[in-house]
């Protein structure tokens, strides 16, 4: 949720936990921002110490991948997932480093913030103000399998900053008058417990798959933890509605969402369609909506690369215009997608223009 | 012999079918109406989760009486810390449900709608990028829009006034008429 909710702490208790039940652990890195509490807590951990990187004459301290992998300890704890590290290590982000040492056989117990989400973060940046940078892919929360959520209301986080249990005393007045408001905490609050039950709700219906004569579905379960959808649009105002129910959807499922719009080959844009295609930019921006322009011929085969692409779990097209001519024997454009792209949901957009409207005060 | 001229009729049968489907409308589709004829644009736009039912009354009796198109404009505000492209979810989700049930509206009376999403750091900054790139011949706005509400101050009507090189149409206060177009009346989910 925030700094100073006791992310690092609840890591060092399970640590100490698994160290008791006989799991060999160690503390991959670990930040105590200078918390004595915390720094108390790890005393009895085995620690991989931190390495030296020298980036622009300052030496920068590091998480030691090379030496976690040598070590293969059972359980890894590495705090901060969403940090980026310094050039010449071997990633670019910390999650990465971590995903190295899965893929080493070691299970590892991590912490972030829920502000640090690729998905939630520009939902957070308009709720809080403040845009925060170091992100993490939702699938990586999304491959974890357990998801604890520490919740401490605003109030006690409050207190505890202004007990200074969070910051150095010459911080507090700062972080009051910035991140640790009290309406952005209880919003962050509210966004964290919804993500989490939206998970563990995820997570239960994969569970439920496995074994039951469903069982081919659960395979495909875990992809619809990370849904992704995929608009079609072309520049006419009837794209906007579209956009707007595909967003409406995205939000409902806590999913990206792609705008493509497939270009024919050297077919200069007029006037109005140019106009449409700069709203349709600007909605997409608005929105937090991926605006993607290809050229080709083949409409079909351009959506088939693009959904595999991008991983598309879901695609929404509106209603196609009436076909004249030979165009007619051709097979529509949903039932195409259908065939070429098995396991995605294709949804025909309904124009409610024309239904009537009851009057309202 | 006879085989011949039948299979030469059927073939010209099936050319004639097909180019009849080319050029008649299928059946039961209305033509629909040519937006290129309908020059004239009238910018509707609105901050808050409702506008005055005076205003999207009166730019549909003007979009029908000179065939234009309305354009139904949602101004969304940037906080200054923030860059200005920044994604605005929150306020969106505000925004999107009005923008549709005006639309529906709007089309549903057989009058093209043309939305727009406008962005700045007011709603007169958002107003005033969207003027300068988009083309309208006029603009309607309601006077009795509460500020607190989001809706546009008396300060930025008097900009619209001066600044603004459109026809604008004020629609003074009705205190009595407090009727309001909102996301309740969507026709369905959204």
């Amino acid at each position: 949720m925030a700094a100073g909710v006791g992310k690092t702490f609840r890591m060092l208790l399970e640590g100490h936990a698994e160290l008791e039940a006989g799991r060999d652990v160690v503390v991959g890195l670990l930040e105590t921002h200078g918390r004595s509490e915390t720094a108390g807590l790890a005393e009895g951990l085995p620690m991989v110490p931190r390495r030296r990187v020298r980036y622009r004459e300052t030496v920068l301290e590091e998480m030691d991948l090379p030496a976690i992998l040598s070590r293969s300890p059972e359980l890894c704890l590495i705090d901060e997932l969403a940090h980026t590290n310094a050039p010449g290590t071997e990633h670019h982000k910390r999650y990465e480093d971590v995903e190295d040492v899965l893929a080493g056989g070691i299970d590892v117990i991590s912490t972030v913030n829920v502000q640090h989400l690729e998905s939630l973060n520009d939902h957070i940046t308009e709720l809080s103000g403040i845009r925060v940078r170091e992100t993490i892919p939702d699938a990586i929360i999304g491959a974890a399998d357990e998801v604890v959520l520490i919740d401490v209301t605003p109030e006690a986080l409050l207190t505890r900053l202004r007990a200074g249990k969070i910051y150095a005393p010459e911080r507090i007045d700062a972080a009051l008058n910035n991140f640790f408001r009290i309406e952005n905490l209880a919003a962050l609050r509210e966004v964290a417990l919804r993500h989490v039950a939206e998970e563990v709700g995820a997570k239960r219906l994969t569970t439920e798959l496995v074994g039951s004569r469903e069982e081919s579905l659960a395979a495909d379960a875990p992809q619809a933890v990370g849904e992704r959808l995929l608009a079609l649009v072309e520049p006419y105002p009837g794209s906007q509605r579209l956009v707007r129910r595909a967003w409406r959807s995205a939000q409902r499922l806590g999913a990206e969402l792609d705008l493509l719009w497939v270009r024919a080959p050297g077919r200069a844009l007029p006037e109005d369609e140019e106009r449409s295609l700069a709203a349709l930019r600007q909605l997409a921006s608005v929105l937090g909506a991926r605006m993607l322009e290809e050229e080709s011929d083949d409409l079909a085969a351009a959506i088939v690369d693009v959904a595999a692409a991008r991983g598309t779990t879901y695609i929404l097209v509106g209603r196609s215009r009436p076909a004249r001519g030979l165009a007619r024997l051709r097979v529509p454009l949903p039932q195409r997608l259908m065939q070429c792209l098995p396991g995605v949901d294709v949804r025909i957009v309904a124009d409610r223009s024309g239904r009537s409207t009851s009057e309202r005060p | 012999m006879n085989a011949f001229v039948i299979a030469l009729v059927a073939v010209a049968g099936v050319l004639v079918g097909v180019a009849a489907g080319y050029w008649l409308p299928p059946h039961g589709r209305v033509p629909a109406r040519d937006s290129s004829q309908a020059e004239r644009r009238i910018l509707l736009p609105f901050t808050g989760q409702e506008i005055s039912r005076r205003s999207l009354e009166a730019a549909v009796r003007l979009a029908k009486a000179e065939n234009a198109i309305i354009m139904p404009a949602f101004l969304a505000r940037v906080a200054m810390n923030l860059p200005l492209e920044t994604a605005l979810p929150v306020q969106s989700a505000r925004g999107m449900p009005l923008l549709e049930a005006i639309e529906q509206r709007v089309s549903s009376q057989g009058i093209p709608v043309d939305s727009r999403v406008g962005r700045g750091r007011s709603p007169r900054d958002a107003l005033r990028k969207l003027i300068e790139e988009e083309h309208f011949d006029r603009i309607i706005v309601s006077a009795d829009e509460d500020p607190r509400a989001g809706g546009l101050s008396y300060d930025d009507l008097r900009w619209l006034l001066e600044r603004v090189p459109a026809e604008i149409l004020i629609l003074r206060p009705a205190p009595q008429d407090t009727r309001r177009i909102s996301a309740d009346a969507l026709s369905g989910h959204f």
